[in-house]
């Protein structure tokens, strides 16, 4: 497909105008970062740029400790996801019983309750358990994902039954089919899903606010309201480079895994 | 020994054995399939059904502060809910949030989707870039437009008085609070709708736009009558999940107006959550949170019925 070269000056032309709508507010707020106080207060262009921000907003805040708590919590919650759904994917794929495609039903019915709508009886069950204030109490209970299930089991679905029949024969239990065919054979899946589960988890906010009341399991998101409730001056410099701090890690794993994502979130979706 | 015996039992035992040994395979297949679904099964049941009907039991009472029932009052939260003006105000705002986001968010992704689906160098920064706000998470975001919604030292305010207009309360100001929230909450949301409706596109066939293009189809004819209806299926997903999202904003609210000005922006989830959380009214915030739960089944429903029939499947 060639294209007229008016036509091509257009679409760049609306293309990048777009991109700088989009993108401004996070690239506004990374000059901030780097700027000083007096400049941001006053409006004027940045005079100076400094790490001051980042230093004073790890010196003040236990942000080192916040973004320690974030990686402990995603990656169990993803590492959890992972197992659960492929798990039950396995099941809904692979074996045939009485009763599975109620259970199925079960894992849509799922999709429409929504967290928040029950999320006071899920705060006292933590509560009881003495669970607040706990990595369990931050992890547990998203472990289990319909969404994660069906993604998987949309792959797993694509693997010969003739792989199955001929392992069958050689002996080969249901346990280390799972794990010694299926799940090598899905990587690509489970790596979307990998990083779409830390995604979320990461970016978490409701819940952690809730089940935290101190700062030793305090996730970053919670650290940054933190930040930014506390910051009487209204130094907005740090407040954004506590922002920018958020925001790296997934930035990172976004732009590593764009094709990924999109092909696993359109698959998952939509069949 | 005669010689029948044997005769008979080989003919028989064999179906005997077979009956019985597809019982027990079922048995064990059953039970090796509750085996994998077991994790799952376990932790849906406590953290997901038990506290919805948790949460309905509690709706129909009076709790103290540690949400333990004290007083059975039947429909008493629902009736009061429903009379009470701070409620109406919290649906009201609820939908109208619902109204603005959700098709702008989806034309703009549209939008954008539209134009980086096509063959150009460099596309794949472009890409990038739309795609960059779903790293960006509920907390960052609000952070950056508390900043761009700032009265005095907002960017927002600063280019409204470069062009000679008056400088808005964005956030203070009762007619604009919501709006406000919404325009974040778009912005917010645009890398994933964004992402979704790309992969959308790039499913479509090139075939038919090859022979389009052989016919001499112009470029938004191509668009109404090849995209768009081949589009309807990933449309219809993103519509549907950018409602359920709406209905369940909170993050923003708590940064950026923390429910105010008047409740304008009390949005339902953050209702829940204030009336639990600080009020300690865990019977009227259950009958709050069961609407918000009949109101996400309704346009889950929605979307499984409608979604087979209306929608245009390859």
């Amino acid at each position: 497909m060639t294209m007229p070269i008016s036509k091509k000056i257009l679409f760049y032309f609306l293309l990048s105008i777009s991109a700088l709508v989009v993108f401004a507010p996070a690239l506004l707020a990374f000059v901030m970062s780097f700027m000083d106080n007096k400049d941001i207060m006053t409006g004027s262009l940045p005079q100076s740029l400094s790490f001051d921000n980042y230093i004073k907003a790890f010196e003040q805040f236990p942000l080192l400790k916040y973004l320690l708590n974030s990686f402990i919590v995603a990656i169990a919650i993803t590492i959890g996801q992972l197992i659960l759904s492929s798990l039950a994917a396995y099941a809904f794929v692979f074996l045939e019983f009485k009763g599975r495609d109620l259970l199925f039903f079960l894992f849509i019915a799922t999709m429409m309750v929504p967290f928040e709508a029950s999320i006071i009886p899920n705060f006292h069950i933590i509560r009881d358990l003495g669970w607040i204030d706990q990595y369990p109490g931050l992890t547990v209970p998203f472990f289990a994902t319909a969404f994660g299930t069906f993604l998987l089991r949309q792959n797993f679905k694509q693997i010969p039954k003739e792989l199955r029949e001929a392992s069958q024969i050689a002996g080969m239990g249901d346990f280390k089919f799972y794990l010694k065919v299926v799940l090598p054979v899905a990587k690509t899946s489970l790596v979307t899903l990998g990083a779409y589960g830390f995604l979320t988890s990461w970016n978490m906010y409701l819940w952690p606010l809730l089940s935290t009341t101190n700062d030793t399991v305090r996730t970053v998101q919670i650290g940054l309201k933190q930040l930014q409730t506390q910051e009487q001056l209204n130094d907005w410099g740090v407040i954004m480079s506590g922002a920018i701090i958020v925001i790296i890690p997934t930035m990172i794993l976004l732009f590593l895994g764009q094709k990924q994502l999109q092909k696993g979130l359109t698959e998952g979706a939509i069949k | 020994m005669n010689m029948s015996n044997p005769m008979i039992e080989s003919t028989e035992i064999p179906e005997i054995n077979y009956e019985s040994v597809k019982r027990k395979q079922r048995i064990r297949t059953f039970a090796k399939g509750m085996l994998f679904l077991l994790p799952s099964l376990l932790l849906f049941g406590v953290f997901l059904f038990y506290p919805l009907f948790k949460t309905l039991y509690l709706s129909f009472f009076l709790t103290n502060a540690r949400g333990e029932t004290t007083v059975f009052v039947g429909l008493q939260n629902y009736l009061g809910m429903f009379a009470s003006p701070i409620f109406h105000q919290s649906m009201k705002s609820t939908f109208l949030f619902v109204l603005y986001t959700v098709p702008t968010t989806i034309i703009i992704a549209l939008f954008l989707a539209v134009l980086a689906n096509e063959k150009l160098k460099g596309i794949g920064f472009f890409r990038t870039i739309f795609t960059s706000t779903m790293g960006i998470s509920v907390a960052a975001a609000s952070v950056f437009w508390l900043y761009l919604f700032h009265p005095s030292i907002g960017f927002i305010n600063g280019i409204l008085e470069m062009i000679g207009m008056e400088s808005i309360g964005w956030l203070t100001d009762p007619k604009w609070a919501l709006i406000a929230v919404a325009v974040t909450t778009i912005w917010m949301n645009l890398g994933f709708t964004f992402l979704v409706l790309l992969g959308g596109l790039q499913s479509i066939d090139s075939y038919l736009y090859e022979s389009a293009d052989i016919d001499g189809a112009s470029y938004f004819y191509k668009l109404r009558r090849i995209t768009i209806p081949m589009l309807s299926p990933t449309l219809f997903f993103v519509i549907t999940v950018t409602i359920i999202n709406a209905f369940q904003t909170f993050g923003q609210i708590d940064i950026l107006t923390q429910g105010g000005p008047q409740n304008t922006t009390n949005l339902i989830v953050y209702s829940i959550y204030r009336e639990a959380f600080t009020n300690y009214q865990f019977g009227t915030a259950s009958a709050q949170a069961i609407v918000l739960f009949v109101i996400i089944l309704i346009m889950t429903i929605i979307q499984f019925k409608l979604g087979e029939r209306k929608v245009h499947y390859q």
